[in-house]
């Protein structure tokens, strides 16, 4: 596949500059070719959007970055949200890992 | 995991229909040479614009039934694991298989490319109910732990009706 410089920081820096986001977790699930993805994402321009509204933003801010990598997970929340599911949960559980083997993706060569 | 098991055999069937519905060339391997070329021309194609002839497809294709999956592989045998979350979900939440058609994505360079520009969505699954697409793998994930997900399949009269216990194959 094409050479990518796509990192968990690069994420990370993308999304707090283009979505204004307060907290990013980027996650390699990759098993080390990284070019899978997983993230947290608490940004305020969520704020009033459902989840396919935020979904999509984020999407059309990585636009570029999602074209080159194999898998991209998202989990989007309002710093509202976040504050709330972390009170509740004595801390954030992170990016989501649904659909991965042990935080690992499968099937990606695919 | 009984749902599935009772659902599988109806995915199967619906998901092999796919590539007749969706494409012309028949060959699903990759590295044999002529599918492999028409691979690379496919994916410079779609650099441009979605073609009629793929949006009609792929707009026959979404409404084909109440609840279409566009997966990697098939109901049976999934190819990825976010294709093969999402179609657990749809097992477990009991929608009906009669209701229910999967498009393999893999067996179709037009349509894995297509459908990402069809539903302005850069990844697969995809999952449409009604002809309006929900989300992909976070999506339905989120919404099913919710209890969103129930909600809309029961709105949208898509869950199979339960004739008492387990009915087998």
């Amino acid at each position: 596949m094409a050479e990518t410089s796509i990192t968990e920081s690069s994420l990370t820096a993308a999304l707090t500059d283009r979505l204004k986001a307060t907290h990013v977790e980027v996650t390699d699930m990759s098993g080390g070719c990284g070019q899978s993805f997983t993230s947290l994402i608490v940004s305020p321009e969520f704020v009033g959007k459902n989840s396919l509204k935020r979904h999509r933003l984020v999407n059309a801010a990585l636009k570029q970055e999602i074209a080159q990598i194999h898998a991209w997970s998202a989990k989007c929340q309002t710093p509202e949200e976040w504050d709330k599911e972390r009170a509740a949960t004595g801390g954030s559980d992170g990016p989501p890992l649904d659909g991965t083997t042990g935080g690992k993706v499968d099937g990606v060569s695919q | 995991m009984l749902s599935r098991s009772i659902l599988s055999r109806q995915f199967r069937q619906t998901a092999s229909a796919t590539a007749s519905l969706v494409s012309r060339p028949a060959s699903s391997s990759l590295s044999s040479t002529p599918a492999f070329q028409s691979f690379f021309r496919a994916t410079v194609a779609q650099r441009r614009l979605l073609s009629d002839t793929t949006r009609q497809a792929i707009t026959k294709a979404v409404a084909s039934a109440p609840v279409v999956l566009f997966m990697k592989g098939t109901p049976e045998t999934p190819q990825c694991g976010f294709s093969r979350a999402s179609i657990q979900i749809l097992g477990l939440q009991g929608v009906d298989p009669e209701k229910f058609a999967a498009f393999n994505v893999l067996e179709d360079s037009e349509l894995r490319e297509g459908i990402k520009e069809f539903s302005d969505w850069p990844t697969i699954p995809q999952l449409y109910v009604d002809k309006e697409f929900i989300g992909g793998c976070d999506i339905i994930v989120s919404m099913h732990q919710s209890g969103e997900l129930a909600k809309l399949l029961e709105e949208k009269k898509v869950l199979a009706v339960e004739e008492g216990e387990g009915k087998k194959e």
